[in-house]
C-alpha cells in the first residue's frame, strides 16, 4: 500500500461485516471461559462497531503493524480487550490461537492491553479517561506533518466521568482537530448500574457540542448507519467529531443483554455454552476452530 | 548565579534548530518556565495547553506515537503529582519518548509555599519503570541534561529551579548521562549531592578543610539509572558517604544512594535533605536555612558520619 491508496485491507460490506460480527462474538465468549477471567457485556455490546472499525474503516496493515502511513486507534477503555483482540488477531496482527492463553501468564494478551506485548496494540490503557488526551496528541502531530492518517478514540460512557477527558475535549475542540474521531459505547451501563443513576451524563451530546465537536448519533447494531457516520465523520471538516454509539451491552445474549452485573465477569462454562448456542455454535467447535487458526 | 530554568528554556531552542522532531508543550506558564524561547522560535511547533496538566501528559504520550519528541513544562509538582496515573499507565507502561521538564523544583521556589514546591517527585518518579530521573546542578548542567533528554529514548524527568542559582560547572564540563561527575577529589568522605546542593557541597568542604576533612563532592545529576561504580568506589575509597538533596529525606537521592551502597559496599551515611514535611513561605535562602539544606547543615552531616566511621574502625 502507499498512501494513494491508504485504505483498510478487508473493505467487507455490511452483510459480510454482520458474519464478521459474529464470528467475533463466539471469539469472545470463547476466550473468557479459557481465560476465566475479563469483560463480557462491554465487548458483546461493541462488537458491531468495533467489527466496522477494524473491517471496513481503519487503515493498517498487520504484517507491519507501525507502518507509518497506518490510522492509528486507541481503546482508552482498556478493559475492552476482548473485542480488541479478537479483531486484531481476525485482521491478522497476531495468531487467532493466542486468543486461547488470554490473560494466562504464557500468553501475550494481558488483562488490559499493553503495548509493549501485542502487535497492534499502540499504547498500553487501563486506567480509563487518559485515550481522548493520547488521539489528541497523535491527531495533533499527525496534522503537523500534513499526514492524511485518521485518529480513532474508542471511549467508554462510564469514562466520560473522567475529568482528563474533558480537558482533552476542551483541547481537540480548541485546536479544530478534524483528523480526530471519538466513539462513544454508549450502552448506559456501568459497573455499579445505569450511568444516568450513578452519575449523569445526558444531555452527552450536548456537552460535547459545547465543546466545538461535531457529534453524530447512531444506533451502534445498525451496521450501515455505523458505516455512514464515519463516512460523514471523515467528510467533516473543522472540528473534531464524536460518535455516540448507542449499543445494548451483551448484545445479543439473552441472559446478558443490560445487565450491569455482566460488565467485568466472564461467563462459567455452561453459561458459555448457553450463549454460544445462542451465537450458533459450540464452545467445543469454537475452540478447535481457534487451535487450528 | 544564573537560572536553571533558563539553560532548560536555551536548550529546547537549541534542539528545534537541529531536530525538526522536537515539540513543545505547556501548560499556561510559557515564561516562567522560560520555554519561551522556543514559542518564539518555533510558533509551529508549540503547544499551549492551558491549565489541563493531565492532558498536556498524555497528549504527549501520543505526539510520541507518531514520532514526535515532545518536551512537556509546567512546574514539577504539577507535571508529576497531578499527572501520576498518566505518566504510570500511559508514559512509562508503553515506554514511550516524553520528556518532561519540572520547573520550580525543591523548596528554594520561595514565597509560593508548599503547592508549589516539588520535593516528593524524585522518589515517585524513580520507582517508575523505564522512567529516567535527571536533576542537573547549574544552568550549563540543565542545558546539557535537556539536550542530552533529547537523545535517549523513552521517558525522562529534568528537574530544575527558579532562582538563580551559583554556576559551578562550565559549557565544557562533561555531562554524560547515566554517570556521575566527581566535582572535588578527596578521601575521607564523600559528599553525594544533585540540583543546588552541589554548590553548597563544595562551599562545605572549605570549612571541612580547615577542619582536616578532605571531603570528596560528587554531582550525581542522574539519578536513575543510578551511577553504581562510581558510589561503590566512594564508599569504598572514603568509608563514609553524606548525600545531600532539595527533596523529601523519604525516596529521593540519598535512598537511592543507599539501595546501592548497602548492597555493595556497607559504610556509614547521612542524609542532608527535607526532614518529612511540607514546604512554607519564606525568601529561598531563609527556607533553606530553616529547612537544614545549607552548607553548614552538610558539615554537620559530616562531623556526624565521620565520628561512626572512627567508631567503626575503632570497634574493628
Amino acid at each position: 500500500m502507499t498512501p494513494m491508496t491508504r485504505q483498510n485491507p478487508h473493505r467487507l460490506e455490511p452483510d459480510a461485516l454482520t458474519r464478521k460480527a459474529l464470528e467475533i462474538r463466539r471469539d469472545i465468549i470463547t476466550m473468557l471461559v479459557e481465560a476465566k477471567s475479563g469483560h463480557t457485556g462491554g465487548p458483546m455490546g461493541f462488537a458491531d462497531v468495533a467489527t466496522t472499525l477494524f473491517f471496513h474503516e481503519f487503515v493498517y496493515d498487520p504484517a507491519r503493524p507501525k507502518w507509518p502511513d497506518r490510522d492509528m486507534w486507541f481503546f482508552s477503555m482498556g478493559h475492552m480487550t476482548p473485542i480488541h483482540y479478537s479483531c486484531l488477531a481476525e485482521a491478522g496482527f497476531f495468531p487467532r490461537r493466542d486468543l486461547l492463553k488470554f490473560r494466562k501468564l504464557d500468553g501475550h494478551l494481558q488483562g488490559h492491553p499493553s503495548s509493549l506485548d501485542t502487535p497492534g496494540v499502540e499504547v498500553s490503557s487501563g486506567s480509563l479517561g487518559q485515550g481522548l488526551s493520547i488521539a489528541f496528541g497523535a491527531a495533533h502531530g499527525s496534522r503537523m506533518d500534513g499526514h492524511p492518517r485518521r485518529v480513532y478514540a474508542l471511549l467508554s460512557d462510564g469514562e466520560q466521568q473522567e475529568g482528563s477527558t474533558w480537558e482533552a475535549a476542551m483541547a481537540a475542540g480548541h485546536y479544530k482537530l478534524d483528523n480526530l474521531c471519538a466513539i462513544i459505547d454508549y450502552n448506559n451501563i456501568q459497573i455499579d448500574g445505569c450511568v444516568e443513576d450513578v452519575m449523569g451524563l445526558a444531555p452527552l451530546g450536548d456537552k460535547y457540542r459545547a465543546f466545538r465537536w461535531h457529534v453524530l448519533e447512531v444506533d451502534g447494531h445498525d451496521i450501515a448507519a455505523v458505516l455512514a457516520a464515519l463516512d460523514e465523520a471523515r467528510a467533516h471538516k473543522g472540528s473534531p467529531t464524536v460518535i455516540l454509539a448507542r449499543t445494548v451491552m451483551g448484545q445479543p445474549i439473552s441472559f446478558m443483554r443490560d445487565r450491569s452485573e455482566w460488565h467485568g465477569k466472564p461467563p462459567t462454562p455452561e453459561q458459555g455454552e448457553k450463549a454460544m448456542t445462542e451465537l450458533g455454535s459450540t464452545l467445543a467447535e469454537w475452540t478447535s476452530r481457534l487451535l487450528t487458526a | 548565579m544564573k537560572k536553571t530554568r533558563e539553560g532548560f528554556g536555551r536548550a529546547l531552542a537549541e534542539l528545534g534548530r537541529v531536530n525538526p522532531d522536537v515539540v513543545v508543550l505547556v501548560g499556561d506558564l510559557t515564561d516562567s518556565t522560560m520555554v519561551s524561547f522556543f514559542a518564539e522560535e518555533f510558533p509551529d511547533r508549540f503547544i499551549e495547553m492551558g491549565v489541563a496538566e493531565q492532558n498536556m501528559m498524555t497528549a504527549a504520550a501520543g505526539l510520541s506515537l507518531v514520532g514526535k519528541i515532545p518536551f512537556l513544562s509546567t512546574y514539577g509538582a504539577f507535571a508529576t503529582c497531578r499527572c501520576l496515573d498518566q505518566i504510570r499507565v500511559t508514559v512509562c507502561y508503553s515506554d514511550l519518548n516524553v520528556k518532561i521538564g519540572g520547573a520550580h523544583g525543591g523548596i528554594s521556589v520561595g514565597p509560593d509555599g508548599a503547592t508549589h514546591q516539588a520535593m516528593e517527585e524524585i522518589a515517585i518518579l524513580r520507582s517508575m519503570p523505564n522512567m529516567k530521573v535527571i536533576v542537573p546542578c547549574d544552568f550549563h548542567e540543565t542545558r546539557k541534561a535537556t539536550l542530552a533528554a533529547a537523545d535517549i529514548w523513552g521517558p525522562v524527568y529534568i528537574r530544575f529551579g527558579r532562582e538563580n542559582v551559583p554556576v559551578v560547572t562550565t559549557p565544557e564540563t562533561p555531562f554524560e548521562f547515566g554517570k556521575g561527575l566527581v566535582m572535588r577529589s578527596g578521601g575521607d568522605v564523600a559528599i553525594v549531592a544533585c540540583g543546588v546542593m552541589v554548590s553548597e557541597a563544595l562551599v562545605a568542604t572549605e570549612t571541612l578543610a580547615a577542619r582536616g576533612i578532605d571531603a570528596r563532592v560528587i554531582n550525581l545529576h542522574t539519578i536513575k539509572p543510578i551511577d553504581r561504580m562510581l558510589l561503590i568506589a566512594a564508599a569504598d575509597e572514603c568509608g563514609a558517604i553524606v548525600t545531600a538533596e532539595e527533596h523529601q529525606i523519604h525516596g529521593g537521592l540519598g535512598s537511592a544512594v543507599a539501595e546501592v551502597v548497602v548492597r555493595h559496599c556497607p559504610v556509614p551515611m547521612e542524609f542532608v535533605a527535607v526532614d518529612d514535611r511540607f514546604g512554607q513561605s519564606g525568601t529561598p535562602d531563609e527556607l533553606m536555612t530553616a529547612f537544614g539544606l545549607k552548607a553548614r547543615d552538610i558539615v554537620a552531616a559530616v562531623e556526624r558520619v565521620m565520628r561512626r566511621k572512627t567508631a567503626r574502625v575503632l570497634e574493628n
